[in-house]
């Protein structure tokens, strides 16, 4: 049997890869893609103690999770769409209008 | 009689002020003065109604009426609470009776001005808050009354506030009365402090059981002067009130006159029991009025606005009445105060009437003759002339003459110098007061005829009273616009409304003396007798010790107020050239007279000034500018600089706030993982 531990760092480490991509990259989509990375760490975190602890509530959890996630997704690509017509880009940098 | 009464009669000219001042505006001139003359008239019958109900037999001394607690703390309490007992009665009579008569005599003065509802309202304001004074039964509603007719004061003698003398004025009348307030103040905290309530009988009760000795007593006393002097106009405040003159001139006749300049003698007498026990103060008091008389008298010789000489007059006669109280006279003071309101007001009113007549005119220098133009005001005007001069038998005969004849017996160790100034001041204001009257009423006319008689004015008329209006201008030292339906018509008589109260008034002040004629002149003094169960405590003795003195007294003072009125005749109708004569070969008295001693100018120089100094730098450019703007300004300063600063934080770029989110999620487990080990568990 493979110990929890080697999930939870196989978690820790696509989680951080999620946040430094999100921190680093320009394009919209890349930062979107990121964040589902995280988004599915911390699922396999929740299926990995669930197997532990023989329960499954923390794998329905994950269900919802994966629900939400595709709302999510699904709204979205629209904003990043609505986006793309209003400003002709996808870098992130250029879109700051709401500062001060 | 019901007591509840009492309330209707400050509260009816106060609804009148509400009406008028709030849609008055859009009333017809007819309403407006309806108005305002029926809720002057009820207050009037309910007085006459109570003076009957006190007169009757087994009438009680006071009537009061209460209401529920006004300021009600641990240990001080104070009510709406209204008194009446004699002397307030007889305030309350001169109040309606001559405001009345006032109100009147304004419909037609006033029936050409502007704002004529803003008259009426602030006319019926002053009558509220001067019937709350005398009606008061502490010193703090007394107080709420004196600020009142002081606030009704400024706003009638500003009553031309787009003019920047009468501005001033009316400025110069609400400080200075500020700096007397102040010492009633300070009067009533010391009353609070040593006997912990402020309604008059409480106090006088117990200052009478057991007096305050020493200088609080004292204090308390020379306070309350101050206020006094303040209000009526003695020295060293009296200057308010010639320039007061800048008002309309019924305002002068009721406010500056007959009611509210006398609420300092009227204070003086209601605290008489607290007087009584400061001789101090007293003989303070009497100073202060004879000083006061004296001085205004001298100023008045010389003055050539017929409302000023009037001004100076009143603040002597105040002085007279202040002389009264001071040696214990009081229902002398007062009976003074009431044949004065009869006689100066009907002065001020037949003054209004002549500068009616000559459509503005205020220089004695333009007038003369006047008295066959308009033999009623000329009648009417003459019996106020001989009232105030003492001749008998008119009213301020009897009154002054009980003053002189009080000061004389009175064991004050100055009495003989205070008759003797009291006198002088006699013979002075016969002088002037027959002046003012050969100036006004005979000789030749020196007024400028063509003025009226252009029915139609054309062009050349019109220009020639252009000219004429510029030259008085300068030549007059304030020439109000108040009449300003100038140079449409000839000298004329002024109609029913106005002469109608001058000849009441003319009256009164023939008969209004002989309710007090002395024993010794064969009367009962039936005005003594009436105030005697108010100022019980302090009845003089010498009673019918001495009627041969009390003739020769009035003998002397008939003399003087005789010699006054010949040189007078002599100067002014005889060899008219004479007056001016003397002041070419006195050049120095005459400048220091015409220049009324140079008080608004010592006072400008050595306390204005400074105070302006000090209020500018310190006040206003150190304390107010520096400090309190200061502060307000730093600490804006430190927000903005602290905005400044995290505002470069909020750069719109989400990736940087993604990077402050995850730093800040970093700390959080930090503390999570690590920080348990600093804390108590």
């Amino acid at each position: 049997m493979v110990p929890i531990a080697y999930y939870l760092v196989l978690a820790a480490v696509l989680f951080c890869i999620g946040i430094a991509a999100f921190l680093i990259k320009r394009n919209v989509i890349t930062i979107f893609m990121s964040i589902e990375l995280m988004l599915n760490a911390v699922n396999l975190t929740f299926v990995a103690f669930a197997h532990m602890w023989h329960q499954v509530s923390g794998q329905i959890f994950v269900f919802f999770v994966m629900v939400v996630a595709a709302a999510e997704a699904a709204v979205g690509l629209a904003i990043i769409i609505a986006l793309f017509r209003v400003r002709q880009t996808l870098n992130v940098d250029q879109v700051d209008l709401l500062k001060n | 009689m019901n007591p509840q009464l009492l309330w209707l009669i400050p509260i009816l000219p106060f609804a009148g002020f509400l009406l008028n001042g709030t849609i008055g505006r859009k009333l017809p001139r007819a309403l407006v003065a309806t108005i305002a003359l029926l809720l002057t008239a009820a207050p009037a019958l309910i007085v006459a109604q109570l003076w009957l109900f006190m007169k009757s037999a087994g009438a009680p001394l006071a009537l009061s009426v209460v209401s529920r607690p006004w300021i009600a703390v641990s240990g001080f309490q104070v009510n709406f609470a209204f008194t009446v007992d004699h002397l307030t009665l007889i305030m309350l009579g001169i109040i309606t009776g001559v405001g009345f008569l006032i109100h009147i005599y304004s419909v037609g003065y006033m029936a050409h001005e502007e704002g004529y509802w803003r008259f009426f309202a602030y006319l019926n304001l002053f009558m509220f808050f001067m019937l709350v004074l005398v009606l008061a039964s502490s010193f703090l509603l007394l107080f709420v009354g004196w600020e009142g007719v002081g606030l009704a004061s400024y706003l009638l003698i500003g009553f031309y506030f787009t003019k920047d003398s009468a501005a001033n004025a009316g400025k110069k009348a609400f400080i200075v009365n500020r700096i007397g307030d102040f010492g009633f103040l300070l009067a009533m905290f010391l009353l609070v402090a040593h006997y912990g309530t402020l309604d008059f009988n409480t106090i006088f009760a117990s200052i009478a059981a057991s007096p305050l000795t020493g200088g609080i007593f004292t204090a308390i006393a020379l306070l309350l002067v101050l206020g006094a002097t303040g209000k009526s106009a003695q020295i060293p405040l009296y200057i308010w009130l010639p320039d007061a003159m800048e008002g309309p001139t019924p305002v002068s006749a009721l406010i500056h006159a007959a009611t509210m300049v006398t609420a300092g003698i009227y204070m003086v007498a209601r605290c008489h029991v607290l007087f009584d026990h400061s001789p101090a103060a007293l003989t303070v008091v009497a100073c202060i009025g004879a000083a006061t008389a004296l001085m205004a008298a001298t100023i008045g010789l010389v003055q050539h606005d017929i409302k000023r000489v009037l001004a100076y007059s009143t603040v002597s006669q105040l002085g007279y009445m202040f002389l009264a109280c001071g040696v214990g006279a009081y229902s002398a003071g007062i009976f003074h105060l009431m044949t004065h309101a009869f006689f100066k007001g009907l002065l001020f009113l037949a003054a209004g009437s002549v500068i009616h007549a000559l459509s503005g005119e205020q220089d004695m220098r333009n007038m003369g003759g006047l008295r066959k133009r308009i033999p009623i005001t000329f009648w009417t005007m003459s019996a106020g002339v001989f009232a105030i001069c003492g001749i008998i038998p008119f009213a301020g005969f009897y009154s002054k003459d009980e003053i002189l004849y009080q000061t004389f017996i009175s064991p004050n160790p100055l009495h003989l110098l205070l008759w003797f100034v009291g006198l002088l001041t006699a013979g002075l204001t016969s002088f002037y007061m027959f002046r003012l009257w050969f100036k006004t009423f005979f000789g030749a006319p020196r007024f400028d005829e063509h003025h009226g008689t252009s029915q139609a004015p054309d062009l050349h008329a019109n220009q020639l009273a252009a000219v004429h209006a510029s030259k008085t201008s300068t030549l007059v030292l304030e020439a109000e616009p108040e009449p300003s339906h100038a140079l449409a018509h000839a000298v004329h008589e002024s109609p029913w409304i106005m002469t109608l109260p001058l000849i009441i008034l003319a009256i009164l002040s023939l008969i209004g003396g002989w309710v007090g004629i002395p024993a010794a002149l064969g009367g009962h003094n039936e005005f003594e007798h009436f105030l005697a169960p108010v100022f019980a405590s302090a009845a003089p003795a010498a009673e019918a010790s001495s009627h041969g003195l009390e003739i020769t007294l009035a003998a002397i003072s008939l003399l003087t107020a005789a010699l006054g009125f010949f040189i007078a005749y002599l100067f002014y109708y005889r060899k008219p050239g004479t007056a001016a004569a003397l002041a070419a070969k006195y050049r120095p008295i005459y400048s220091l007279l015409d220049h009324k001693y140079w008080v608004d100018e010592i006072y400008g120089r050595f306390l204005i000034t400074p105070l302006l100094v000090i209020s500018r730098l310190l006040l206003n450019g150190l304390i107010d500018g520096g400090i309190i703007q200061g502060t307000g300004a730093g600490l804006g300063a430190s927000a903005r600089g602290g905005g400044w600063l995290v505002r470069s934080i909020q750069s719109g770029n989400i990736r940087s706030y993604a990077g402050w989110l995850a730093a800040g999620a970093a700390v959080v487990i930090a503390i999570v993982l690590f920080g348990h080990h600093g804390l108590p568990h």
